[in-house]
């Protein structure tokens, strides 16, 4: 129950990483049985069909419901305390957050057990995922759980832009943030204004497959296109989303190990935002073959290739920051060691891609998922074990196992490296991507099997990490405020779990990387800014998840309200938008409530906090 | 914070009520942010609508359909309800509650008539016209366009409604003034929204 009405960030975080790492493993065990599949040359496992559900759900699901929640997680877990504040700008909307992307996850994967899941692709391209092709419900799950889920990213990208422009601790001026608050800011940012192009999409697929729309009907005066230019417009954005979190990740992981400031702080910043700002720039290099143009095509593969620039920088800067330093190779720097140099290839990949010519060649083979698949995975996955081993322990207060760590590394950067690297020779030697098999004597077959063996290996590394929080969680909560002994910024200085006020007295700030600066000024810990004092903190409540459900039971009543059931009291309650509207009654007398009822939170008096 | 609910308490608001306390002031801010993703997603309808304007299907055009005198009573009335708006917030800087709710609830009438005229007018292009979202991808782009709006105008008139209830109940605080700021930060928003679809619609409709 407290679960389930908590307002905390630290408990949210929690969540949110248990409901991430729930979707990423069953995008995972899509993965491997895609992967099964493609083992040998007309391999019959998985027919068509199952195939096509398979990798548009690992897809939606990896990048939706997998990694977004992780990020959400860390976020959550490290931002207010990063920036020396009590709690989030808006707890309630963090919960409410939270719960919408859950249940949109949930819609989402409803679908196996509910006639069928989306096969469009992730990119759910028309007129592939109108209902002259798409006939079963699938693409409407896809529609209506993304829809909800982005409500929830969308909330939290509000509440973290809120949180960072106005808690920030005395002292902490925006080019003292730590990165990892500057790269949250950003993200934030990109998903504001990128997520509502989604959600209009969305809205049209939605219309034109339910109510009978001609958005993308090209026989009503519709035109498919334009769904690949609104996906885009949204889509490349949220590459960035996933990266820049990953970034930030990294530029604390490596300070701290090498007990270095980060090299280029300023420039770290400054490249942050141009490639935010770029990254709006450059949506059609993903639709070159479809007819733009060459200036269009141009001016696109030249957009692209800018980017290489600022994320040039940070890769010298991670690696200027390292020279010299006094380097461990504990468990969360391995990975963003091994990040860099991985990361690096996919972003050479992307800027081959970036040129219109050699992309007619590339498009749609498996040259293009090597390259994403080194970028996110190679990038961001490697990014989000980083942090969750760096962070893990102000998480639960409990260090992961050194030993298991390195095994998970090894065995999964390998076993990564192994499944995407021979994918760019298959894809260079013209193996399509989305088919479910190919014939042999095309020199696929020895590639394709290195390749699942690969994906075998990361799963392998995931069970050793798995097994790790296991063993783990048995053990004392024992880890000291500062367990790498290395730390720089302000969640080292405040226990291992924090209490749930975070800070007994909001500290100054006096520099970049906060408490490395009182420390070798020879304090122990932070010169507070105001004196022990009684906290206000905000009330639990259920009330975002009851919005949460009430959502859901809308979004089902909707994409069956044009359905003939069996039994004919389902069908007046469907067909005349009953459901739809009591899902929406639930949500808006939720609503209601929240906003008649003033929530006056409760004070921790300062006898209290010295007890603690 | 604490002065300022000692203030509310003792009937002396501060000046700006709606900025008084932090949750007043991160309410504004992220209701800023808010309308930033909203004109996104007005954005990206408009480019929708731009892009399927003259794709009729060979059902009505926008000149066939369209009669400006209707639309423009209807922005009229929109407009005067912002105006409206602007003085409710004037009332509250002024401290003086019963004006505030007579004000708002102009706004919310004047909405509320808006809304009506919107929902005659489409009832009237599909009764007589043959113009239904199934018709064209003009039809749908129209209808999508503008009844995301009058979606936005009918919450709205609730979230006002609601809000004049609350004055009732609780009086001019601390805690219900920035609700009733945003509310018509929101308010004007949809105004705005509405001076382009004017524009891009129906006068370009009419001439293009
Ligand atoms: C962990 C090991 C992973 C393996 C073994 C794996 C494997 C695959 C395979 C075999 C495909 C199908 C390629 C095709 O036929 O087009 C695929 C597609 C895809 N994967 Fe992964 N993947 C993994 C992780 C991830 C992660 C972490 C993400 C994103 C966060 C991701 C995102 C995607 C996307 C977006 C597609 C395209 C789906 C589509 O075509 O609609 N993958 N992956
Ligand atoms: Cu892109």
């Amino acid at each position: 129950m407290d679960w389930l009405t908590t307002v905390d960030h630290k408990k949210i975080a929690i969540l949110y990483l248990w409901a991430g790492g729930l979707f990423f493993g069953i995008g995972g065990l899509e993965a491997i049985l895609i992967r099964i599949q493609l083992i040998k040359p007309m391999n019959t496992f998985l027919d068509a069909q199952t195939f096509n559900e398979l990798i548009t759900m690992h897809g939606t699901t990896m990048i939706f419901l997998g990694v977004m929640p992780v990020i959400f997680a860390l976020m959550n877990a490290v931002i207010p305390l990063q920036i020396g504040a009590r709690d989030v700008a808006f707890p309630f909307l963090n919960a409410l957050g939270f719960w919408t992307f859950l249940f949109g996850g949930i819609l989402l994967n409803l679908s196996w057990i509910m006639g069928g899941a989306p096969d469009a692709g992730w990119t759910s391209y028309t007129p592939l995922s109108t209902t002259t092709y798409s006939a079963t419900h699938g693409v409407d799950f896809y529609t209506i759980g993304l829809q909800i889920a982005g409500l929830g990213t969308l909330i939290g990208g509000i509440n973290f832009l809120a949180t960072i422009i106005t808690m920030r601790a005395p002292g902490m001026s925006y080019m003292r943030m730590p990165m990892f608050a500057w790269t949250t800011f950003i993200t934030s940012a990109i998903i504001l204004f990128a997520f509502p192009a989604i959600t209009v999409g969305l809205v049209l697929l939605t219309f034109d497959r339910i109510l009978g729309a001609n958005f993308f009907e090209v026989g009503g005066g519709g035109n498919p296109v334009l769904w690949q230019h609104i996906f885009w417009i949204f889509g490349h954005p949220e590459v960035y989303i996933l990266i820049l979190p990953a970034f930030g990740i990294i530029s604390e992981v490596i300070p701290t190990f090498a007990r270095k400031r980060l090299f280029g702080y300023s420039s770290m910043v400054f490249a942050t935002i141009l490639i935010a700002f770029l990254g709006f720039m450059v949506w059609a290099h993903h639709m070159f073959t479809t007819g733009l143009g060459p200036v269009a095509n141009a001016l696109f593969s030249v957009s692209t290739m800018l980017i290489a620039v600022p994320t040039g920088i940070k890769i010298f800067n991670w690696l200027f920051t390292m020279w010299g330093g006094q380097v461990r190779f504990t468990t969360p720097n391995l990975f963003a060691v091994g990040f860099i140099p991985t990361f690096t290839m996919g972003g050479v990949t992307g800027v081959m891609l970036a040129s219109a010519p050699a992309d007619f060649q590339f498009h749609d083979t498996y040259f293009v998922v090597a390259h994403f698949h080194y970028v996110i995975v190679g990038g961001l996955v490697l990014g989000l074990f980083a942090g969750l081993h760096y962070w893990w322990p102000k998480m639960f207060g409990r260090m992961l196992g050194e030993g298991l760590g390195k095994w998970t590394f090894w065995t999964f950067i390998i076993g990564f490296h192994m499944t995407f690297f021979v994918q760019h020779f298959l894809g260079l030697m013209g193996m399509q991507r989305r088919v479910f098999t190919y014939l042999p004597n095309q020199q696929f077959d020895l590639l394709n099997l290195i390749s699942t063996i690969g994906a075998g290996l990361m799963g392998v590394g995931m069970l050793f990490f798995l097994a790790n929080i296991f063993l783990t969680s048995r053990k004392p909560a024992d880890a000291a405020n500062d367990p790498w002994e290395d730390g720089r910024t302000l969640e080292w200085t405040i226990p291992s779990p924090p209490p749930e006020y975070n800070f007994k007295q909001t500290p100054l700030v006096r520099g970049i990387d906060a408490f490395w600066k009182e420390k070798t000024a020879g304090h122990k810990g932070m010169t507070p800014s105001e004196p022990v004092g009684s906290i206000h903190m905000p009330s639990a409540t259920i009330l975002p998840f009851l919005m949460s459900v009430g959502i859901f039971i809308a979004g089902l009543g909707f994409m069956f309200s044009r359905d003939t059931f069996s039994s004919e009291a389902l069908s007046f309650l469907f067909n005349n938008y009953i459901v739809t509207g009591l899902g929406l009654l639930i949500t808006f007398g939720s609503m209601l409530m929240r906003s008649l009822y003033d929530d006056h939170g409760w004070h921790i008096e300062p006898e209290e906090l010295e007890g603690r | 914070m604490t002065t300022a609910h000692a203030e509310a308490v003792n009937g002396t608001l501060p000046h700006e009520p709606e900025k008084a306390t932090l949750e007043g002031r991160n309410k504004v801010l992220a209701f800023w942010l808010f309308l930033g993703g909203e004109a996104v997603l007005f954005g990206t309808l408009f480019a929708t609508f731009l892009a399927l304007r003259n794709q009729t299907n060979e059902g009505p055009s926008a000149n066939e359909l369209f009669h400006l005198p209707l639309v423009a009573a209807a922005t009229f009335l929109l407009l005067v309800s912002s105006l409206t708006s602007v003085f409710a917030i004037q009332a509250m800087h002024r401290n003086r509650p019963a004006l505030l709710r007579s004000w708002l609830l102009v706004t919310v009438v004047l909405g509320a008539a808006f809304l009506g005229l919107e929902i005659y007018e489409f009832s009237e292009y599909v009764r007589h016209e043959e113009f239904g979202m199934t018709t064209s991808a003009f039809s749908s782009a129209f209808y999508t366009l503008v009844g995301f709006h009058g979606a936005h105008v009918a919450f709205g008139i609730l979230w006002i409604s609601v809000l004049i209830g609350q004055l009732v109940r609780k009086g001019l605080t601390v805690v219900t003034a920035p609700k009733i700021y945003v509310s018509a930060m929101y308010w004007h928003f949809i105004d705005v929204v509405w001076v382009f679809i004017f524009t891009v619609v129906y006068l370009l409709g009419k001439v293009g």
